[in-house]
């Protein structure tokens, strides 16, 4: 059967290559000192919805994005790997969401999309390591969610099976479609880029975009199919103004802390049974682990 | 995330070359593949971007998957079972991902599901994939037989197979076997024809890289009672049809991921590829140059890993209170090697764009006749590429194999310990000198270009280049090695004697490759030193300081090169010769 397959990708700073200048004096993030990348457990979820498509040809898969417009940047990049299109949710109104403005938001493009069968997203954006956005949006779309997928182990009679990777093992299970999957980063790694669609789909633009391109090169996306980005804001989604952006947003940030490991947190042994069982016992008593 | 395209500027530097504007439009026939295509780039900066863009997909999966992968393909290596070979499992990883990226077939027209790379941006990629596992990068690489196919194949042949490269199949050449090493002549591989005009293959084939792949270009002998390479033939096996199985893989001392496979053909049904009889005199030849840039490619991608292994532990390596890159000893080592790496990196690129000026222009001789300047513009670039390839060949796998020892020599004692990546590199190395050729061979094929005086042709284009004011001296004292170079050909030349020639070649050629890197270096440098770019500019900086010590480097090499000819009279060869 061929499934509209929607990934929700979001792009993040790269918070895994922190180096000195990564946070400012207020203790909020510097944007400028970290490069913006696509959520790394996002891509293993386009991966698991491009193996779908394999699997079932004649399925799209659409990237759906919200941010700012730059964000545009996150769907070529999907479709670079073998998404087939892309959206990109953006409006003012929008800034300064946080998880449960932001569910609502991006339920709201998923319904006005309509005809979906899977949405598929990270686990979590390293940016925030909630985990909260693709339970919320289930519970938004009122359908059912698989967290924590690893893989998607087959597709029939409309249910889907997938496993999941749990703190204490590996769990099956199945569910009907329409569902939202959201996958680990313990999943397949994603495809690589594809030369041909690289320089295929570069010119693929926004609308935004496109009106700072030169006229030539206007005239060339509109020559060629598939090369438009589409940009969708809050009104076109009929999103409630009371639950988008700062207004929708519960959640205030009362302070922000930057930790500094010192030295004396650092904990030296000898390799020998007896002191590694005693690192062990302390680890569990602490509840660092166990 | 490593990406070893972005992080090595010198390769952005190379690939932005002046002549690099031509090639692309001949390449891309004045762009009018864009209406067809809609990957096929508009104009000359659209062609530019995507080869920058594709070098990116290529340095990240070299950076990771393959890099990561190549002290496991190292161990594993790959096997045989009941006549097939199974690659080692990162092998087989690193071929699914390159297979996915799109990067096979990168040179083939875009009719064939090709990417119509130009060849300078498709051996920037081979040098970047022999940076991260040499043995891989032989796998790859072998889509360069695609071109052959594409070259002197039917139509029919081109349909059939090319598209099947493009999507991710793999390719082998079979030529040599067990009494026919570098003398191919002596191939003995036989073809018979049958009534319906098919041919069937019979015999044994040796030391064949990817001898299991799915598409093979055979050597044999189709002329029944010939014994020259006249009565050789080339063919095309496709595994689908069967016939041909692996006797064994041999156990390598280095690219041990690359299968390197004894092959058994029993009536295997194969199809001629070209003309009767011209299978070694023309097809070979030409599969074998394309494969000598290859090495080339290989070679520098080997001296670049050796280079930064060895600075790395360097300047990590404490001894007597601080980082061993400190001592002048240490020091010097590493800028030579540094040297000799970016000295054959100016000899590739620029081979490269003369192969790929004088393809463009045969390419497009298949489609309509050349105007007479164009004719005398490919057979000029043809020229240019018989004589740098073999030049280029010779010197950076020769150089490889300098940097691959200094490596281990930096490292001291780890280095001989396998717990360090340059024990694997300096085995890895050890074969650029050897195959597609050994360096012997590429001096018998150079030998010709430095007395019709094809060498010196090219150095007096590169002294009328403009150069920075800081390479100045160095101009200089080139212009001075020039003069030593003419005087050890003259004596050679005007001793008329064909032993001693022989015996000669190695130091000319030699003293040709050290003065044309020197100059290379000089122009290359000079052009970009002031680049908008900075990370061009940068590059360019690195290239002055690799001038430097790579002239010092050559005036000692041509000298005694230079004082051994001057020397040593044909009378002294007896001392050197073994009773047969």
């Amino acid at each position: 059967m061929s499934l509209n397959i929607i990934v929700l990708a979001k792009q993040v700073p790269d918070t895994r290559n922190v180096g000195k200048d990564a946070m400012k004096e207020d203790g909020t993030i510097n944007r400028a000192a970290l490069p913006a990348i696509f959520n790394p457990e996002d891509l293993n979820a386009l991966e698991q919805a491009l193996l779908l498509k394999d699997a079932n040809p004649g399925s799209t898969v659409t990237m759906l994005t919200m941010g700012l417009p730059r964000a545009a940047e996150v769907v070529r990049e999907g479709i670079f790997r073998g998404a087939d299109k892309g959206i990109v949710l953006t409006d003012r109104a929008l800034g300064g969401a946080d998880t449960l403005a932001t569910s609502y938001s991006l339920a709201q493009a998923i319904k006005k999309f309509g005809n979906y069968d899977v949405v598929l997203c990270g686990r979590q954006a390293i940016d925030g390591d909630t985990a909260q956005v693709g339970p919320q949006i289930a519970e938004k779309l009122g359908i059912p969610q698989v967290t924590y997928a690893e893989e998607i182990l087959g597709l029939e009679n409309g249910k889907v099976t997938v496993k999941r990777r749990l703190e204490s093992g590996v769990e099956t299970v199945k569910a009907p479609l329409p569902c939202v999957i959201t996958v680990n980063g313990s999943a397949a790694e994603c495809r690589p880029r594809n030369a041909r669609r690289v320089m295929q789909y570069k010119y693929a633009v926004s609308p935004s975009e496109k009106a700072k391109l030169s006229e030539e090169r206007q005239k060339l996306v509109e020559s060629r199919p598939g090369l438009d980005i589409e940009e969708w804001g809050a009104a076109f989604v009929e999103a409630d103004p009371e639950q988008i952006g700062m207004a929708g947003s519960p959640t205030k940030v009362k302070a922000i802390e930057n930790v500094v490991f010192t030295a004396k947190e650092c904990l030296a042994l000898d390799n020998d049974d007896a002191q590694i069982e005693c690192l062990v016992q302390d680890l569990i008593k602490n509840h660092t682990i166990g | 995330m490593a990406n070893y395209y972005t992080d090595n500027p010198a390769l952005k530097l190379h690939l932005n070359h002046p002549l690099m504007r031509k090639i692309v439009g001949l390449k891309e026939r004045d762009y009018t593949d864009a209406e067809k295509f809609d990957y096929a780039p508009v104009d000359f900066e659209d062609a530019m971007d995507n080869y920058g863009r594709v070098l990116e997909i290529v340095g990240e999966l070299c950076g990771t998957t393959i890099a990561e992968n190549a002290e496991g393909v190292d161990h594993e290596g790959p096997k045989v079972e009941n006549g097939r070979v199974t690659y080692a499992s990162g092998t087989q990883q690193n071929l699914d991902a390159c297979r996915k990226a799109g990067l096979m077939g990168m040179a083939m027209p875009r009719r064939f599901g090709g990417l119509n790379f130009p060849i300078t941006p498709y051996i920037m990629a081979a040098d970047i994939v022999s940076r991260a596992d040499t043995g891989f990068e032989n796998l790859w690489g072998l889509q360069d037989c695609a071109e052959t196919l594409y070259e002197f194949g039917s139509d029919d042949q081109r349909e059939r197979f090319i598209p099947r490269v493009c999507a991710g199949e793999t390719m082998s050449m079979d030529l040599t076997e067990p009494d026919a090493g570098s003398d191919l002549q002596s191939v003995m591989l036989k073809a018979t024809e049958q009534p319906d005009g098919t041919w069937v293959l019979n015999g044994v084939k040796r030391f064949i890289t990817n001898g299991d792949s799915d598409i093979h270009l055979v050597l044999a002998r189709s002329e029944d009672g010939t014994k020259d390479g006249r009565g050789l033939s080339m063919f095309i096996y496709d595994k689908r049809q069967g016939g041909v199985t692996v006797r064994r893989i041999e156990n390598k001392m280095g690219i041990k991921g690359s299968p390197t496979c004894e092959l058994v053909y029993k009536n295997a049904k194969a199809e001629l590829c070209g003309s009767r009889r011209m299978g070694l005199i023309k097809y070979v030849m030409a599969l074998m140059n394309g494969a000598r840039l290859g090495i080339a490619a290989q070679s520098v991608g080997v001296s670049e890993i050796a280079y930064r292994e060895a600075l790395a532990y360097a300047k990590d390596r404490k001894q007597f209170g601080k980082a061993i890159i400190e001592f002048p000893a240490v020091a010097e080592m590493l800028s030579v090697m540094k040297a000799k790496l970016d000295a054959s990196r100016c000899l590739l690129y620029e081979t490269a764009r003369y192969v790929d000026m004088y393809k463009a222009y045969e390419d497009i001789a298949r489609e309509r006749s050349l105007t007479p300047d164009e004719r005398k513009e490919m057979k000029q670039y043809n020229k240019l590429a018989d004589a740098c390839t073999p030049l280029a060949k010779g010197l950076t796998s020769e150089y490889c194999n300098q940097n691959a020892y200094d490596c281990i020599q930096v490292h001291g004692g780890s280095g001989f310990m396998k717990d360090y990546a340059c024990e694997r590199v300096y085995r890895d190395a050890r074969i650029t000198s050897i195959y597609e050729g050994t360096t012997q061979l590429q001096v018998v094929a150079a030998i010709r270009h430095v007395f019709t005086g094809t060498y010196l042709q090219l150095v007096e284009q590169y002294a009328a280049m403009p150069v920075s004011d800081e390479l100045v001296a160095q101009k200089q004292i080139l212009e001075g090695l020039v003069g030593q170079y003419k005087a050890a050909v003259a004596k050679v030349h005007e001793t008329n004697d064909t032993a001693y020639t022989d015996f000669m070649a190695r130091r000319l050629v030699e003293m040709a490759g050290n003065i044309v890197m020197g100059y290379l270096l000089v122009t290359d440098a000079s052009r970009n030193a002031a680049s908008e770019d900075n990370e061009v500019a940068a590059a360019a900086a690195e290239l002055t300081r690799s001038a430097k010590v790579y002239v010092n480097l050559a005036r000692a090499e041509v000298a005694r090169n230079a004082e051994f000819v001057a020397n040593v009279q044909p009378a002294d060869m007896a001392a050197y010769t073994y009773a047969g």
